[in-house]
């Protein structure tokens, strides 16, 4: 895809670059947090949340310290220290101002400080060389996109609580199958498929 | 650039990160503080700790500070029961009441195997998605259909489904905790304590001729047990007899009255 328009950017970040089913990223919550569809929300919503604004605080990180002193491959412990302590911060925030949205957002916060979505989200900025807008753009597009994954794949599972399934393959088995099907889907829509 | 400046640029760079990051944190900590009540933890190191959610609040956390703000009575956790009620009556300097006697769950179908299907179900074993399929494969639209919801909902396993396809229940592993009731889509069970002992075993509103057609042991609202009942203590509406529960006495009279065996002992 030669042209970086944000559009294009969007889209890349929510299907065709999708951070679970495609960089194979933050599979533990994936995994986890997966078995009620409302606790997939909260954490989808989290996590949109926090890539967003760690787009915009590792931007600054790099662009007014690492690289200004030559230091590009301090890159990924100076960004596991900012993510985790920002997502610190904003759990402060929020449950000072925000108590509402801290009773549905709140637990799953501490889970995403060290994401590794959110690191590997921070650190493609930095490779494809992404502008502030644009990192932000890619940003919100993967939070999406990670959320689209762990709402369908809640929906699977939670049917799946109902279905009569072969005791061997009950609980984790099972999700790893439904998870393989969605891969293979976005995959080969995505990729074989040129949009 | 030496290697000695790359070093310590590096160890100066995110040293200074390091020390900028603390301050905001420790100044955060302190600027958004919350005044959290130490009486909650106190609470919550009582309270079961299941998180079964038969208080009506969404785990025991929510429970511990509604108890501590008084918007939910210390005897509400069901699960608990007197032995917490006394503890947290305790912590938080609130009068214990009495004794309350816990409830225990009955099931209100006799049907079971004798109940006729309308067609065969194959698909997901489970009451709610046959419910999906025009209100379930019995006869009876107010009838237990045996597949187990209630067995899965009961967190402590005192539910099976016996050899007659109705719900047994375990009052031993029974804590009173009310999931069954609610995971129930025809509304089978309801709660009671022990004392009271005489139930009418039967939920549907068809008329008598309706449910001797579909069930050997289904209420037809004949009304004998109205008429044999000396406490007035049973009243039919819609060809369903109800007991009210604190007339009764539990003489038995209408049991060996009735003539579909719908009114029961409790097992």
């Amino acid at each position: 895809m030669p042209e970086n328009s944000l559009f294009t950017i969007f889209l890349n970040g929510v299907f065709i670059e999708n951070f679970i089913l495609i960089q194979f990223l933050g599979l533990c919550p994936f995994l986890g947090v997966t078995k009620e569809t409302r606790s997939a929300v909260g954490m989808s919503a989290a996590v949109i949340f926090v890539m967003t604004i760690a787009s915009a605080v590792t931007f600054a990180v790099a662009s007014f310290l690492l690289i200004p002193f030559n230091l590009g491959f301090l890159e990924l412990i100076a960004f596991i220290v900012v993510i985790a302590s920002l997502v610190q911060l904003v759990e402060y925030i929020i449950r000072k101002h925000l108590p509402p949205l801290y009773k549905s957002l709140g637990i799953y916060l501490p889970l995403i400080a060290s994401n590794c979505a959110v690191l590997g989200l921070v650190l493609l900025n930095r490779i494809q060389d992404f502008t502030f807008v644009e990192g932000i753009v890619f940003g919100v597009a993967a939070g999406i996109g990670f959320g689209i994954v762990m709402i369908l794949m809640s929906a699977v599972r939670e049917r799946s609580s109902l279905v009569n399934i072969p005791s061997s393959v009950k609980g984790v088995p099972y999700a790893f199958f439904a998870a393989t099907m969605l891969s293979m889907a976005f995959v080969n829509y995505f990729e074989v498929i040129p949009l | 650039m030496s290697t000695t400046t790359i070093i310590i640029q590096s160890i100066a760079a995110l040293g200074g990160l390091a020390v900028v990051i603390g301050v905001i944190l420790v100044m955060a900590s302190r600027v958004f503080k919350v005044e959290t009540n130490p009486l909650v933890d106190e609470v919550m190191d009582v309270l079961p700790g299941a998180n079964c959610g038969a208080c009506g609040y969404a785990g025991c956390g929510e429970f511990a500070e509604k108890v501590v703000e008084e918007s939910a009575p210390i005897a509400g956790c069901p699960l608990g029961g007197f032995e917490v009620e006394q503890k947290l009556g305790g912590i938080l300097g609130q009068d214990v009441g009495g004794e309350t006697e816990p409830d225990y769950p009955v099931v209100h179908c006799k049907g079971g195997v004798d109940c006729v299907d309308r067609f065969d179900y194959v698909g997901i074993e489970d009451c709610k998605a046959v419910m999906m399929l025009s209100e379930g494969e019995k006869q009876c639209n107010y009838g237990c259909m045996g597949r187990g919801t209630c067995v899965r909902a009961c967190p402590f396993g005192a539910i099976t489904i016996g050899e007659d396809r109705l719900p047994k229940i375990n009052f031993n592993l029974c804590t009173s905790c009310g999931l069954c009731v609610a995971s129930c889509p025809n509304d089978i069970f309801s709660l009671g304590p022990l004392s009271e002992n005489v139930h009418v075993r039967c939920r549907s509103h068809d008329k008598g001729k309706v449910v001797k057609s579909l069930c050997s042991k289904g209420c037809i609202g004949c009304k004998l047990c109205v008429k044999v009942c000396p406490e007035d203590a049973i009243t039919v509406t819609d060809f369903l007899a109800e007991i009210d529960q604190e007339k009764c006495t539990a003489c038995g009279l209408c049991i060996e009255k009735c003539p579909q065996d719908t009114i029961e002992f409790r097992e």
